[in-house]
């Protein structure tokens, strides 16, 4: 079977309009999550199906298309989410995130501030804020209805009771418009004072749990927390290796079993473009006491 | 049947309609801000605006109510030709299609429950003119504040005051549309 026996953006027409109804609800209701028929994707669950999903249906063919895993662009699922959109609705790709108009995300939101003339599409894998206080769909459900958010609260406490401070540092819940508690999906608490500024549409795709919600850009966006423990958007306390950032949020990477490490940032668009303007990190083989460091032989050091 | 009924529709489906549905998204996303929106050539006193929203969004699982003038007999056999939708009257329409006075009262629409607010009717609703002035505008979607010409002021500060319940509208004029959630605050 070519490519072209597929039609546009893979999903068919009725399943389109089926999710594009459910995102127009989910934006008149933010933050509530609206139920729709999840379709069999050809990748398993836990990799995007519900991004996937909710991306074919916003897609024109003028689109330029991103897609991030954890901020890179380059690790398995991004690059197999892009060459499927590129393949089945011939969409312009790219890793920079100026450049898109259209960006799926797992788990980051890009650095670099995003636009009115850009959508950022989450993959979500549990969409229900409440579920790990309360397992049953349908009590999930009354407790929305009635607004009874106490639980959550309860659940923050405990953190506090158990580690002195709020422990939850990813999927960080937040009252949507003073009405809904969401879960941002798991990016970091560092990305959660973005939510609410954003200037694009961000939407929201679970697809094993078969619901879709959505942020209208400008929405008010509160992370849940306490008046003598407000939130805080964490990050490692340290400067990317590379670039020398210290506004980005890192990751942690193991660079040998003697205890080395290094944090570089997690977006990688924004680190690359942070280097390509100059931006030299104290790790960076481009900076000559990194290098020389990693000249030295380690082997005969240990001997 | 008349020619008419088999054309106007989108001659590309898939990519009509994906542009149509982001300007249908666009509006909703930023409430009072017009869009441009073509596609369909509907049989008239359909607007391209609305005759495109109904071939975006319409098809067998969505009941829809054409309401005064717009039921035709020209128009119900072109949106059963193109989308295959049922009508309905107001109380089941998942969307309904008319001019502000056609559509009253806004009581008969469904406008969803407490554990599926989602469940309520989007109203089309055809106007003579769509300008950025009038009613002022605020809520999530809207940076300040934005203006557009509603037909009306109270009723759409009663729907909002129902928030998470609701109807959501889109109003169309020829070639635009403007979105007015029930988020979205009148005054």
């Amino acid at each position: 079977m070519t490519d072209q026996a597929y039609n546009f953006a893979y999903l068919d027409e009725q399943t389109k309009r089926m999710i594009r109804r459910a995102i127009l609800k989910g934006l008149a209701i933010p933050g509530y999550q609206v139920p729709f028929a999840s379709r069999e994707m050809p990748m398993p669950y836990g990799w995007g199906t519900g991004g996937v999903q909710v991306s074919a249906a916003v897609l024109t063919p003028e689109d330029t298309f991103k897609v991030i895993d954890q901020g890179a662009d380059d690790t398995t699922n991004a690059v197999s989410i892009r060459s499927f959109f590129e393949r089945t609705a011939g969409v312009r790709t790219t890793t920079a995130t100026c450049e898109a108009s259209v960006i799926q995300t797992r788990h980051r939101i890009p650095e670099e501030p995003l636009t009115e003339n850009q959508i950022l599409v989450y993959q979500v894998p549990i969409p229900e804020p409440l579920r790990f206080l309360e397992p049953r769909e349908s009590e999930t459900r009354k407790m929305h209805s009635l607004e009874e958010y106490g639980l959550m609260h309860v659940k923050l406490y405990e953190d506090i009771a158990r580690h002195g401070h709020i422990a939850t540092s990813y999927a960080y819940p937040v009252k949507v418009e003073g009405r809904y508690v969401m879960d941002p999906s798991p990016i970091p608490k560092f990305d959660n004072p973005k939510l609410g500024d954003m200037h694009a549409v961000q939407l929201f795709g679970a697809g094993r749990e078969q619901r879709i919600y959505a942020l209208p850009p400008y929405t008010q966006v509160v992370s849940l927390d306490f008046e003598d423990h407000p939130f805080e958007a964490s990050k490692a306390d340290h400067s990317c290796g590379l670039c020398g950032a210290t506004d980005s949020y890192l990751d942690e990477v193991i660079t040998d079993d003697q205890g080395g490490r290094m944090f570089v940032c997690s977006d990688t668009d924004y680190c690359e473009g942070r280097r390509a303007a100059g931006f030299v990190g104290d790790m960076s083989a481009d900076n000559p006491a990194a290098a020389m460091m990693a000249a030295q032989p380690t082997l005969e050091i240990q001997t | 049947m008349q020619a008419q009924t088999l054309s106007g529709g989108f001659d590309r489906p898939p990519v009509q309609s994906a542009h149509a549905f982001r300007a249908v998204m666009d509006a909703m996303a930023r409430p009072g801000r017009i869009s441009r929106i073509s596609g369909a050539q509907p049989p008239a006193p359909l607007s391209i605006a609305a005759g495109s929203v109904l071939l975006t969004l319409c098809d067998t699982d969505t009941p829809v109510y054409l309401a005064g003038d717009t039921d035709t007999d020209d128009v119900r056999a072109w949106l059963a030709f193109h989308t295959g939708a049922p009508l309905t009257g107001p109380s089941h329409a998942t969307f309904a299609v008319g001019g502000w006075s056609s559509l009253m009262p806004l009581s008969a629409y469904a406008i969803g429950t407490s554990e599926y607010p989602d469940r309520s009717a989007t109203l089309l609703v055809e106007c003579t003119e769509l300008s950025a002035s009038g009613a002022r505008l605020t809520g999530p979607g809207i940076q300040s504040e934005a203006a557009l010409s509603l037909p009306d002021v109270q009723s759409f500060q009663d729907n909002s005051a129902l928030f998470p319940l609701g109807l959501d509208f889109i109003f169309t004029c020829g070639g635009h549309l403007a979105a007015l959630p029930r988020s979205t605050k009148v005054s």
